[in-house]
């Protein structure tokens, strides 16, 4: 598989984004903000950063580069695509997905080891998660508070959009295991499709043990096996797919 | 000519930089704060000449689009002399 990996003023996690990726023994390339065409990506991810300065919003300007016109195609078209952190402040702003990012609550920047429940793991983004333990992933944010309206969340609720939540080390979703304060304890969702997706965690800064933790690697190796399912169709075509299976499995 | 924009949070919309400015405000001593709400103050120069509706209209898609973000925030536009 290979994976285009967005590459901003002020990105820092881009080098990051692709070392993960070549560790899992697949092809990654920067791809740079002024680019307008993806190469040959089969997904792409949006990393971590402070994408233009993260002037007027995070992820606001960064919205309307050349590149986010590209990825708006792609996702389009069904194509897979992950935001992390200022990427996934980035997907929000562009409509990709729904809601915002504001403010942590105490307006402290926090850079941190958190623990994540995985609400539903039967997405392109979450397969390979095992069962019954959460994820432990380092924050760095300043912005990841999650917000969107009440209807909205009910939505998300409903259709099972929410990936990832904020939990204490046993998985039980406290607030004080909530680091910014983010609605319903969200660290992460999806679009309606299951074929975007984004999280305020770095999963790129836990995917080797020497970095104190390898959780963060289930989320992209979920990535590369809905890829190779659905590599003729694309994300939407291995989500789907990914569903019927969930649904004879029960 | 110029277009005045002031961007505040959504009263739905936890604001803990608003919070804190009260707070900070109440222990100086200043009395009868009912409220705070910290935004964005964005002003535009406009070149002369230009007509007023049409760069009311202009400005208006532009704070909804770009200036702001209408899940979380509101704005006012003005423009003036």
């Amino acid at each position: 598989m290979h994976f285009a990996v967005l590459q901003f003023p002020a990105s820092n996690c881009d080098q990051d984004c692709v070392h993960a990726v070549r560790m899992l023994g697949h092809t990654a390339e920067l791809v740079w903000h002024k680019d307008t065409s993806l190469g040959a990506a089969s997904a792409v991810i949006i990393p971590g950063g402070f994408s233009y300065g993260d002037y007027l919003r995070c992820g606001a300007i960064a919205r309307f580069s050349p590149v986010m016109q590209a990825v708006q195609r792609f996702a389009a078209d069904g194509g897979m695509v992950l935001g992390i952190c200022n990427g996934f402040q980035i997907l929000c702003e562009a409509g990709l997905l729904p809601g915002a990012l504001i403010r942590n609550r105490d307006l402290q920047f926090h850079c941190e080891q958190v623990f994540l429940q995985t609400a539903n793991r039967a997405t392109p983004f979450t397969r390979s998660i095992p069962e019954g333990r959460p994820l432990r992933i380092p924050i760095a944010h300043g912005e990841g508070c999650y917000f969107a309206d009440d209807a909205t969340l009910d939505r998300l609720q409903a259709n099972r959009q929410i990936l990832w939540q904020y939990c204490d080390q046993t998985g039980r979703l406290t607030d004080g295991s909530n680091p910014n304060g983010s609605v319903r304890n969200i660290a992460g969702i999806a679009n309606e499709g299951f074929t975007v997706a984004g999280l305020m965690p770095h999963p790129d800064r836990a995917s080797e043990a020497l970095l104190g933790s390898s959780d963060g690697r289930w989320i992209f190796e979920s990535m590369v096996a809905a890829l190779a399912e659905g590599s003729k169709g694309g994300g939407v075509a291995a989500a789907q797919s990914l569903g019927a299976a969930e649904l004879q499995s029960r | 000519m110029k277009a005045k924009i002031v961007i505040t949070p959504k009263k739905a919309v936890l604001d803990p930089q608003g919070k804190t400015v009260q707070n900070a405000l109440e222990h100086l001593g200043y009395q009868g704060v009912a409220g705070v709400h910290v935004g964005k103050y964005i002003e535009i120069d406009l070149q002369p000449g230009t007509d007023p509706a049409a760069a009311r209209k202009a400005l208006d898609e532009a704070c909804h689009r770009f200036l702001s973000n209408p899940v979380i925030e509101d704005y006012r536009l003005e423009i003036a002399d």
